[in-house]
C-alpha cells in the first residue's frame, strides 16, 4: 500500500493492534465493526438513492407533458409504490442508520456499538428484502401498484407481488428493530464515564429518540401488513366490510406507524443540523436542552396525530377537530428548533464549506415544508389540499430537502474523519448549489399544481396542468444529474483519494468526542474511554 | 416566452388578489379556487390567511437568517459570542408561535362545524365509485345513471394514440354523463364505493369525500351560480384512477326539474314498451 506510510502517525496504522478482519469477505460480509457496517449502510443507502431516484425519473418523464407517452398506467402506479418504498426504507432510513453507527460510538466515547453480532445481522437482511421488493418488477402482473401505503382493498388486488412486499416489508422491520435496539443499547451503556445524558450531543440524543419510536411502530407496521396477507391469502376480512371488517381500520394502523415513521426520518436530520451549524457559527448550539426536549416533544406528540393524513375518510366531527388541535401543537417544539438554529447563527463567526451550506438551506427548505404542513394541518383547507401535489410538494420538501439535504451535509462534514482526507470542495459546492436550485424547480411548482386541482398519482393529467409539470420535470432531471457529482465526489475522496489529508479537528469550530480521534479514526474508536471535558463537547454550556 | 412569462406574471398575480370565479384549472394558475359555494369560499379565505401568517413567519424567520449570514461573516472579521440560551426569548418564541395557532384554530373551526353540517337538504344524491367510473343516483326520484371518461379522451389517453390531448376539449376532465344538480338549493351528497376506495372532488365545491366500499360518508353542498364543474377522483384506485373524471352541471331550478322529467320519462318509456310486448317463453332446445 502505497500511503502506507503516509499517515504512520495514526492509530489506524496500528494493524496489529485492531485485529483488523484481514480477507475482504471476513471483513465486508462477515465482520462487525461499527465503521465497516455503517459503511455498509451509507453505501447501501446510496445505491438504493439511485435506483429510488430513477424509478422518480421514470414518473417525471412521463409527466413531461400530457398524454401518455411511455409507460402504461399500471407500470406508472407500480413505480409511484416503489419509488417511495425504496427511497423510504431503502435510502432514507438506512443512511441514518448507517450515520448512527459511524458515530454514536465515537461521539460517546466507546469502542464499538453494544452488539456488534446484531448490528451485522440488520444489516445484512437489508439487501435481501429489497431483493425480493424489487423482484416483483420482473414478475408476472408487476410490481406493487398500490401506493407505498398500501390501503386496502386496492393493494390486495395485485398478484403475487403482495406477499413478497409483505415479506420484504417483514424483514426491513426487523432490520430497523434491531438497529434501533442497538443503538439503544449502546447510547445507555457505553457512554464514556462523565458522559451524562444531558451532555450527550444533539444527534445522539436525536437518535436514541428515534431509536424508541422505531421500536414502538414498526411492530404495528409488521401487524398491519401481516393482516393485509391474511386476508389476501386465508380469507380474514380484517379491512373488508362485507365480512365485517372495515378498510379504513388500516389506515388508522398503518399511519399510526406512518406519522411517528415520518419524525423517524426527520429527528436524525435535526441532530445532524445542531452539530454542523454550531461548528461552521463557531459558536456553542443554542439553548441545547431545549433542542432535547422539543425533540422528545415531537416524538411525543407523533403518536397522537397519525389521523390528519386521513382527513377525508369521514371520521366524527370531534376526530377532525382533535387531530388538527394536536397537529398544529407540533409546530411549536418545531419552532423552537429552527429559531434555535437561526440564534445559534446570529453573532457567530461563520464560514460557509459545503456541510454549512446543506445545513442552512436544510433549516430553510425543511421549514417551508413545515410550513405547508401546517397548511395541511388545518381540516377545511385539507379538504382541499388533500391527495393533490400539494401534499407530493410537502413531504418532498420535507423529505428531500429535509432529511436527504441533511444526510449529504453529513457525509460532507464527517467524510475527512471517516476517511483521513479532505473532499473536493469547488466539487462540493458546485453540487450543492446545483442540488438547491434544482430541487426548488423540480418541487416548488408542484405546490401550484396541487392548488390548482391536480391529483397525486396520476400518470397523465389535463393539458392545464402541463406548464408546470414540465418545469418540474426539468428540474427532477437536472437534481437527478446533479446527483452524480455527488457519486464521482464519494468515489474521488474515498478511493481515488485525492484530497488533502484531514487534521483530527477537520473542521476549525469544531467540537465534540469525534474530534479528539485521529483522521481516519481507528479501527476500535475508543479503546480506552476519553476523559470528558466539558469544555471540548459541541454546545459548551451543559447546564442549559 | 416571454410572451408566456408575462402571461405567468399576470394571471399569477391576478390569482393571488382576486376572488373571481375560476371554476376549472387554466394555465399557470399558481392558487386554489375559491369555488363557486359558500363553504368553498371560506375554505379559500382560511387557506389564504394560513399562507399569509407562514410567510410572514418565514420572511421574519428566514430574514433574520439571512442578516445573520451576511453580517456574522468570519471574512468580515467577526467574533464569535459565547452565549448559550436566553430564557428570555425561548419563552417569546414559544408563547406567540401558541397566540398565532389559536387565531389559524378559531376560523379553521369555525368552517369545519359548516362544512360538517349536512342536515336540511332538499335534494339527496348518492354517489358510487367503481373501477373506474360514478354512479349517481337522485335517491327518490328513481333516477341513476353511471358518468364515465369522455370517448374521444379515453381514445386519446391510449399509450400511442397519436392524439395530441391539446385538440381534446377539457381532456380528462369530461364525462358522457354529468351530474346535473339544481342551483340555489342545499344537496345533500351520500358517498361510497363498490370495490375500492375512491375520493370524489371537485375544487369548486370546496371539499373532498373518500368513497369507501361497504361505509356511506355525507357532504353537502349549495351551487348559486349555474356552470360546469370539473374534477377527478382523488383517490389512488387502480390503473386508470386518473381517467375518472367527475363533472357537475349546476342549472337553475326549472331547467334542472326539466331535466329530471326528460329523465323519467327516458325512464319509464322503455318499461311501457317491455310492458306491452308479448311474453316469449325461454324454450329449451
Amino acid at each position: 500500500m502505497a500511503h502506507h506510510g503516509d499517515h504512520a502517525d495514526t492509530h489506524a496504522d496500528h494493524d496489529d493492534h485492531d485485529h483488523k478482519p484481514s480477507g475482504f469477505f471476513d471483513r465486508w460480509f462477515c465482520g462487525t465493526n461499527h465503521k465497516d457496517i455503517g459503511t455498509l449502510y451509507l453505501l447501501f443507502s446510496l445505491l438504493m438513492f439511485f435506483i429510488g431516484g430513477s424509478m422518480a425519473l421514470v414518473i417525471r418523464a412521463e409527466l413531461f407533458q400530457p398524454g401518455l407517452q411511455l409507460v402504461e398506467p399500471d407500470f406508472f402506479n407500480s413505480m409511484t409504490t416503489m419509488h417511495a418504498l425504496v427511497m423510504i426504507f431503502g435510502a432514507v432510513m438506512p443512511a441514518f442508520v448507517g450515520l448512527a453507527n459511524w458515530m454514536i460510538p465515537m461521539m460517546i466515547g466507546a469502542p464499538d456499538m453494544a452488539l456488534p453480532r446484531m448490528n451485522n445481522w440488520s444489516f445484512w437482511i437489508m439487501p435481501f428484502a429489497f431483493t425480493l421488493l424489487l423482484s416483483t418488477l420482473f414478475m408476472d402482473g408487476g410490481g406493487p401498484a398500490g401506493g407505498w401505503t398500501l390501503y386496502p382493498p386496492l393493494s390486495i388486488q395485485g398478484g403475487n407481488n403482495v406477499a413478497f412486499v409483505i415479506f420484504a416489508v417483514h424483514m426491513m422491520g426487523i432490520s430497523s428493530i434491531m438497529g434501533a435496539i442497538n443503538i439503544i443499547a449502546t447510547i445507555l451503556n457505553m457512554r464514556a464515564p462523565g458522559l451524562d445524558l444531558l451532555k450527550m450531543p444533539v444527534f445522539v440524543w436525536t437518535w436514541l429518540i428515534t431509536a424508541f419510536l422505531l421500536i414502538a411502530v414498526m411492530p404495528v407496521l409488521a401487524g398491519s401488513v401481516t393482516m393485509l396477507l391474511t386476508d389476501k391469502y386465508f380469507g380474514t376480512t380484517f379491512f373488508n366490510a362485507a365480512g365485517g371488517g372495515d378498510p379504513v381500520m388500516f389506515q388508522h394502523i398503518f399511519w399510526f406507524f406512518g406519522h411517528p415513521e415520518v419524525y423517524i426520518m426527520i429527528l436524525p436530520a435535526f441532530g445532524v443540523a445542531s452539530e454542523i451549524i454550531p461548528t461552521f457559527a463557531r459558536k456553542p448550539l443554542f439553548g441545547y436542552q431545549a433542542m432535547v426536549y422539543a425533540t422528545a416533544s415531537i416524538a411525543f406528540l407523533s403518536f397522537i396525530v397519525w389521523a390528519h393524513h386521513m382527513f377525508t375518510v369521514g371520521m366524527p366531527l370531534g376526530g377532525q377537530i382533535f387531530f388538527m388541535y394536536a397537529t398544529m401543537l407540533i409546530a411549536i417544539p418545531t419552532g423552537v428548533k429552527v429559531f434555535n438554529w437561526v440564534a445559534t447563527m446570529w453573532r457567530g463567526s461563520m464560514t460557509f464549506e459545503t456541510p454549512m451550506l446543506f445545513a442552512i438551506a436544510f433549516v430553510v427548505l425543511f421549514t417551508i415544508g413545515g410550513f405547508s404542513g401546517l397548511m395541511l394541518a388545518i381540516v377545511p383547507a385539507d379538504f382541499q389540499y388533500h391527495d393533490t401535489y400539494f401534499v407530493v410538494a410537502h413531504f418532498h420538501y420535507v423529505l428531500v430537502t429535509g432529511a436527504i439535504f441533511s444526510i449529504m451535509a453529513a457525509v460532507y462534514y464527517w467524510l475527512p474523519k471517516w476517511t483521513g482526507r479532505m473532499y473536493n470542495e469547488t466539487l462540493g459546492k458546485t453540487h450543492f448549489w446545483m442540488s438547491t436550485i434544482t430541487v426548488n424547480i423540480l418541487f416548488f411548482p408542484q405546490h401550484f399544481l396541487g392548488l390548482a386541482g391536480m391529483p397525486r398519482r396520476i400518470p397523465d393529467y389535463n393539458v392545464a396542468f402541463a406548464d408546470f409539470n414540465m418545469i418540474s420535470s426539468i428540474g427532477g432531471f437536472a437534481f437527478g444529474l446533479s446527483q452524480l457529482l455527488f457519486a464521482w465526489l464519494i468515489i474521488d475522496t474515498c478511493f481515488l483519494k485525492r484530497g488533502a489529508k484531514a487534521t483530527s479537528g477537520v473542521w476549525e469550530g469544531a467540537k465534540g468526542l469525534e474530534w479528539t480521534l485521529p483522521s481516519p479514526a481507528p479501527y476500535h474508536s475508543f479503546s480506552t474511554p476519553p476523559k470528558i471535558d466539558d469544555s471540548v463537547l459541541a454546545h459548551g454550556d451543559v447546564s442549559h | 416566452m416571454k410572451r408566456q412569462l408575462g402571461q405567468l406574471a399576470g394571471s399569477g398575480l391576478a390569482l393571488l388578489v382576486s376572488t373571481s370565479v375560476m371554476a376549472n384549472p387554466e394555465r399557470w394558475q399558481l392558487n386554489m379556487t375559491p369555488g363557486v359555494t359558500a363553504t368553498s369560499q371560506d375554505v379559500y379565505h382560511l387557506h389564504m390567511l394560513i399562507l399569509w401568517v407562514c410567510v410572514v413567519i418565514g420572511i421574519l424567520v428566514f430574514g433574520a437568517m439571512f442578516y445573520a449570514m451576511f453580517k456574522f461573516r468570519k471574512s468580515k472579521g467577526a467574533v464569535p459570542a459565547k452565549f448559550t440560551h436566553s430564557t428570555t426569548a425561548e419563552v417569546i418564541w414559544t408563547a406567540i408561535p401558541i397566540l398565532i395557532l389559536l387565531v389559524m384554530a378559531y376560523p379553521a373551526t369555525q368552517t369545519l362545524l359548516k362544512v360538517a353540517d349536512t342536515g336540511n337538504a332538499e335534494l339527496t344524491v348518492k354517489v358510487t365509485g367503481y373501477q373506474w367510473k360514478w354512479r349517481y343516483e337522485y335517491l327518490g326520484q328513481d333516477v341513476n345513471f353511471m358518468s364515465s371518461l369522455a370517448r374521444n379522451a379515453d381514445e386519446a389517453r391510449q399509450v400511442g394514440s397519436g392524439i395530441d390531448p391539446n385538440s381534446v376539449e377539457n381532456y380528462l376532465l369530461d364525462v358522457d354523463h354529468p351530474l346535473v344538480i339544481p342551483t340555489g338549493i342545499k344537496i345533500r351528497f351520500v358517498i361510497t364505493a363498490d370495490d375500492v376506495i375512491h375520493s370524489w372532488w371537485v375544487p369548486s365545491l370546496g371539499w373532498k369525500q373518500d368513497a369507501i366500499p361497504g361505509f356511506i360518508n355525507e357532504a353537502w353542498t349549495q351551487v348559486d351560480q349555474p356552470g360546469t364543474y370539473r374534477g377527478q377522483c382523488a383517490e389512488l384506485c387502480g390503473k386508470d384512477h386518473g381517467f375518472m373524471p367527475i363533472v357537475v352541471v349546476a342549472k337553475p331550478r326549472a331547467e334542472f326539474d326539466a331535466w329530471m322529467a326528460e329523465q323519467k320519462a327516458a325512464k319509464a318509456n322503455p318499461e311501457a314498451v317491455a310492458q306491452s310486448a308479448p311474453v316469449v317463453p325461454v324454450t329449451k332446445s
